[in-house]
C-alpha cells in the first residue's frame, strides 16, 4: 500500500536579496506515498509554494535532495520527469492562453511528449475533456468564454494529458466559488481513484484538507511542524500551530464548532470525528 | 426595534445602452438597524459587491448604468444624492475593503492619512489632537507601538497590521454604519480570524451597525446577527443567523451549506456534478426571497 | 462564476473587437481614408489624369498654373499635374512604409520576445543594444546614415528601418515580460514545451494586438519621417514624386504659387491622420476585447 513515490531528504531553499538571506525551506524530510492525496498546509511564508517549485524543478534546491520512484531527481529535469510530475495552478483565469483554443492547450502535452499518433490526438483531447466533465466540442472554444470552474477543468485535462504519476495541485480551488469548488474537488477525488494518481495538494484551507486529503503535513516558516494521516491530525493535533490553524477556520455547523472549540482549548483529546 | 440606519428598497441596476440593457440587480431589498450586524452573502457575480458600492455612492455614474429603487441612509437617497453620501461617509458611514494594503495610500505615512480621516469628521481638529486620537484608536485595535505605526508607510506594516489600521480609521469618526466588503479575505486564515474578532468586539462595544459583504458562510455565521443570501441579483433567503444555518429553506442556501467542506469529516459533499436545479432562475422566486417592501 | 450547465456560447474573439471598432465613427472614418488612399495609390496608372507626369516630362506651356478645370490642383514648375504627382507620391510613401515595417517589425519583435522571455545575459545584451539605438534622436540617426550613404530611395528606407526596429523591441520586450508571468507560460514550461514553442506559439499571439496597433500608427509616422528626410534633401531624388520633396520644392515659390506645397502638405496630413485614426481604433477595439 505505502510505496513511496517522492521522498524529500533534508530539502532546503534559501533566497538572497539585497544582502538578506531568507530561509524559505529549512531542511525538510518528507515522504509522499503512491496513490495518496498528501496535503501541504500552511500560511504565507510557510514554504509550501517553495516545495511545489522545487518538486516541479522550477528552481534548484539550496541543500538536500529529492528522490522520485527511488531515483534521485536531477536539477535539470529529463523529459520523462517533466511528464511524470504535473501542475494545476491556483488561478484558472491566467492558466490558459486566451489566444489559443481549449483544444490546443490540452493537446500541447501530447505533441511535446509524442503521446499517441498525431491524427488520433484530436480524439484523445476529446476523451480528456469528457473525462473532466466537459463536452468534446469545448476543444474548439476560446478560454475567454469559459467560467472559472470550466477553465480549471481544462487545466486538469491538460495535466492528465501527460499521463502523470504525481500532480502538484497548488490551491486549485481557492479562486473558485464554493459550489464550483465542491464539484472540482469531487472531480479530483474521482480522478485519483480511477487513475491511481498521487496528489501533492497545497492549500491554506484545512476544511478542504479534511474533505479530500489522506495525509497532512503542516508547515510554518519553512519548517515541517507536524505530519500524519488526516484523521489523526484533526482528532489530536500535536502542535500548537496546528491547533491555531484549525481554531481559525470559520465553520458552518454546530458539530464543527464543537470540534473546533475542543481543539482551540488546546487539550489533546482522543476525540473521534468519524 | 431600533430604527434602520440603512434601508434598501427594490434596488435595480442595469448596464448597457438605453435600448439594450442587462439587469444585474433585480430588486434588492434589505435593511440594517442601529447596532445590528447584518451579512449579505453570495458567490462571485451575485451582485453583493455592486449593491455595497451603490449604497456607498461609490459606483461611478455613467450613461451606461441605470439604477432605480431607493437606498436611504440618514434620510438621504444614495441613488439620487450620490455626492451627498460621499461627502458624509467620513463620519456617518465607513467602509473596510478586502485588501487593506492596497486600500491605504502607499505614498503617505499612516499619520497623514489618519489626520485626513479625522479631519473629514472634525475640520477644526489640530494636528496634535488628531495624532493623540489616532494613537488611542490604534491602541484600541491592539497595535503594539501606535507611535511607530503612525510613522510607517503601509508597505512597512504586515497585512494584518494594515487591516487593524483600516479598522481603526473606519471607526475613528464613530460612524453609525460600517460596511465591510470581504474583510481580510486577502489575509492568512489566522490573521483573518483575529481581525474579524476585533471588528466584532469594537462595533459591539460602540453600537456600530455593520453590513458585512462576504462569500464565506463560516465568517457570516460567526459574525452576523442576520443574513441575506443573494443569488444572481436577487435576495433568495433572509433570516436570523441561527434560523438560516439551522433550517435553510431555499435550495440554493441548502446547496451552499452542503458544498462547504466540513472539519467534522464525512468526506466531500454529495453534490450533483452538473448544474443543480436552482440554477434555473425561474424557480428562484418560489423560494424564500424577501418580497420588495417587506421590511418591518 | 457558473459551472458547466450555464450555456456560454463562445463567440470568436474577433467579432467583439470588430464591434468595438465599428462603434467609433472616427475609427471608421480613418478606415475609409486609408482605404481610399490605398485604392488610388494601387491603381494610380488608371485613376490619375496624367500618368505620364510621374517622370521628368511635363508640359512647359502649362507651368506653375493654379487649380483649374484641367489641372484640379494646379501644376508644378515643370507643368506637371499636382494631383497625379500626389497620388504617385502616396504610392511611393506606402511602398516605403510597407518595406520599412516589414523589416523593422520582425526584427524588433524577435529581439523583444527573446530578451523578454530568456532574461539574464541575453536580455542584458539585446536590450542595451536597443537602448543605444533609442538614445540617438531618430532624425539625427537617419541623417547620419544618409550622410554616409548616397541619398537614394533604398538607402532612405534602410536608414528609417535602422531607427525603427528598436521601438518594436522595447514594446514587445515589455509585453513579453508581463506575459511571461502568466500562468499559461508556466503551464507550457511544466508540460515540457520548448522555448521556441513558448515564445512563438504561446507569447507571440498575445503580442499581436500591440504589434498591429503600433504598425498601423507607424505607417503614418514612417511616411512623415520619409517626407522629413526628403524635405531636407536626404531622401528620394527628383524626378520621383515624393510628398516631402514636393513640399520642399514648392516652399521656394510661396506664397505666390501656394498650391505647390500646400496640396502635398495636406496630402501628408490626411494619410497620417487616416492611419492614426485606424491605429487608435484598433487599440480601443483590442482593449474592449480583453
Amino acid at each position: 500500500m505505502s510505496t513511496p513515490i517522492l521522498e524529500l531528504d533534508n530539502l532546503g531553499k534559501t533566497f538572497e536579496a539585497d544582502g538578506h538571506r531568507v530561509v524559505a525551506l529549512d531542511g525538510v524530510s518528507l515522504t509522499f506515498n503512491r496513490g495518496e492525496c498528501h496535503a501541504i498546509v500552511g500560511e504565507s511564508g510557510s514554504g509550501k509554494t517553495t516545495i511545489a517549485n522545487l518538486v516541479l524543478g522550477l528552481m534548484p534546491a539550496t541543500s538536500g535532495s529529492m528522490r522520485f520512484n527511488g531515483v534521485a531527481l536531477p536539477a535539470e529535469r529529463t523529459k520523462a520527469h517533466r511528464r511524470a510530475i504535473q501542475l494545476v495552478q491556483q488561478n484558472p483565469l491566467s492558466a490558459l492562453n486566451p489566444r489559443r483554443s481549449v483544444g490546443a492547450s490540452v493537446r500541447l502535452p501530447l505533441d511535446v511528449h509524442g503521446i499517441g499518433v498525431s491524427r488520433e490526438r484530436g480524439a484523445r483531447v476529446a476523451g480528456l475533456l469528457e473525462e473532466v466533465g466537459l463536452e468534446a466540442d469545448y476543444a474548439r472554444r476560446s478560454p475567454r468564454g469559459l467560467s472559472g470552474g470550466q477553465r480549471q477543468r481544462v487545466a486538469i485535462a491538460r495535466a492528465l494529458a501527460c499521463e502523470p504519476e504525481l500532480i502538484v495541485l497548488d490551491e486549485p480551488t481557492s479562486a473558485l466559488d464554493v459550489l464550483v469548488q465542491a464539484r472540482v474537488l469531487q472531480l479530483l477525488q474521482r480522478l485519483r481513484q480511477e487513475r491511481g494518481l498521487t496528489y501533492l495538494f497545497i492549500t491554506h484551507d484545512l476544511a478542504v484538507v479534511r474533505a479530500i486529503a489522506t495525509r497532512v503535513s503542516v508547515f510554518q516558516k519553512g519548517r515541517l511542524v507536524e505530519t500524519g494521516p488526516v484523521e489523526s491530525i484533526f482528532a489530536n493535533p500535536q502542535s500548537a500551530y496546528t491547533r491555531q490553524l484549525i481554531g481559525a477556520i470559520p465553520v458552518v455547523t454546530e458539530e464543527e464548532a464543537k470540534i473546533r472549540n475542543v481543539i482551540r482549548a488546546g487539550t489533546p483529546t482522543p476525540l473521534g470525528t468519524e | 426595534m431600533a430604527e434602520p440606519v440603512l434601508t434598501i428598497r427594490d434596488l435595480r441596476l442595469a448596464f448597457g445602452s438605453r435600448r439594450r440593457q442587462t439587469e444585474v440587480l433585480h430588486g434588492i431589498s434589505l435593511h440594517v438597524r442601529a447596532s445590528e450586524k447584518v451579512a449579505l452573502v453570495g458567490e462571485s457575480g451575485s451582485g453583493k459587491s455592486v449593491t455595497a458600492r451603490l449604497a456607498m455612492g461609490l459606483l461611478q455614474e455613467a450613461p451606461t448604468t441605470h439604477a432605480s429603487g431607493s437606498i436611504r441612509f440618514d434620510g438621504i437617497d444614495a441613488i439620487k444624492g450620490g455626492r451627498e453620501i460621499a461627502r458624509r461617509r467620513g463620519n456617518r458611514v465607513a467602509m473596510i475593503f478586502q485588501d487593506p494594503t492596497s486600500a491605504l495610500n502607499p505614498t503617505f505615512k499612516i499619520r497623514g492619512q489618519f489626520r485626513e480621516v479625522l479631519r473629514s469628521g472634525n475640520p477644526a481638529i489640530s494636528d496634535a489632537d488628531a495624532d493623540r486620537q489616532a494613537e488611542a484608536a490604534l491602541a484600541e485595535v491592539s497595535i503594539p507601538d501606535p507611535k511607530r505605526a503612525l510613522d510607517s508607510y503601509a508597505f512597512q506594516l504586515s497585512g494584518g497590521m494594515n487591516q487593524r489600521v483600516m479598522i481603526a480609521m473606519a471607526l475613528a469618526n464613530r460612524p453609525a454604519l460600517l460596511m465591510a466588503d470581504e474583510p481580510g479575505t486577502a489575509l492568512d486564515v489566522t490573521v483573518q480570524a483575529q481581525t474579524l474578532k476585533l471588528m466584532h468586539e469594537l462595533t459591539e462595544k460602540r453600537g456600530t451597525a455593520v453590513l458585512l459583504i462576504s462569500h464565506n458562510l463560516g465568517v457570516v455565521r460567526e459574525f452576523a446577527d442576520r443574513v441575506y443570501v443573494i443569488y444572481r441579483g436577487r435576495i433568495v433567503e433572509h433570516g436570523t443567523t441561527a434560523q438560516l444555518f439551522h433550517e435553510p429553506r431555499h435550495p440554493y442556501t441548502r446547496a451552499l451549506l452542503a458544498a462547504i467542506p466540513k472539519i467534522s469529516g464525512g468526506g466531500l459533499p454529495d453534490l450533483p456534478e452538473r448544474s443543480p436545479d436552482f440554477e434555473n432562475p425561474l424557480i428562484v422566486h418560489e423560494g424564500c426571497g424577501e418580497p420588495a417592501g417587506a421590511i418591518a | 462564476m457558473s459551472e458547466p450547465g450555464s450555456p456560454v456560447i463562445a463567440k470568436r474573439s474577433g467579432s467583439k473587437a470588430w464591434q468595438a471598432y465599428r462603434s467609433n465613427p472616427l475609427s471608421v472614418a480613418g478606415l475609409v481614408i486609408v482605404a481610399v488612399i490605398v485604392f488610388m495609390a494601387v491603381f494610380a496608372d488608371y485613376l490619375t489624369p496624367f500618368p505620364e507626369h510621374v517622370g521628368p516630362i511635363g508640359d512647359f506651356a502649362a507651368m506653375n498654373m493654379g487649380p483649374s478645370e484641367t489641372y484640379r490642383l494646379g501644376t508644378d514648375t515643370m507643368g506637371r499635374d499636382l494631383f497625379t504627382r500626389i497620388i504617385y507620391g502616396y504610392q511611393l510613401s506606402l511602398i516605403m512604409a510597407v518595406v520599412v515595417l516589414a523589416i523593422a517589425t520582425p526584427v524588433g519583435v524577435i529581439v523583444g520576445l527573446v530578451a523578454g522571455y530568456k532574461g539574464g545575459w541575453t536580455d542584458y545584451v539585446l536590450m542595451r543594444i536597443t537602448d543605444i539605438f533609442l538614445a540617438v534622436p531618430p532624425l539625427v540617426l537617419a541623417m547620419a546614415i544618409m550622410g554616409f550613404l548616397e541619398p537614394t530611395l533604398l538607402n532612405g528606407m534602410l536608414a528609417i528601418t535602422a531607427m525603427w526596429w528598436p521601438w518594436y523591441a522595447r514594446l514587445i520586450y515589455n509585453v513579453t515580460r508581463a506575459e511571461a508571468q502568466e500562468g499559461y507560460v508556466l503551464a507550457a514550461e511544466t508540460v515540457g514545451a520548448s522555448t521556441m514553442h513558448i515564445i512563438f506559439r504561446e507569447i507571440l499571439p498575445n503580442c499581436w494586438p500591440s504589434i498591429l496597433t503600433k504598425m498601423t500608427l507607424d505607417v503614418g509616422f514612417v511616411i512623415l519621417m520619409a517626407s522629413s528626410l526628403s524635405f531636407l534633401g536626404l531622401g528620394v531624388q527628383p524626378p520621383t514624386p515624393d510628398l516631402g520633396s514636393m513640399v520642399a520644392e514648392g516652399a521656394k515659390y510661396m506664397p505666390d504659387a501656394w498650391w505647390l506645397s500646400v496640396w502635398p502638405a495636406i496630402a501628408i496630413l490626411i494619410i497620417v491622420l487616416g492611419f492614426n485614426l485606424v491605429g487608435d481604433g484598433l487599440r480601443e477595439a483590442f482593449e474592449a476585447e480583453s
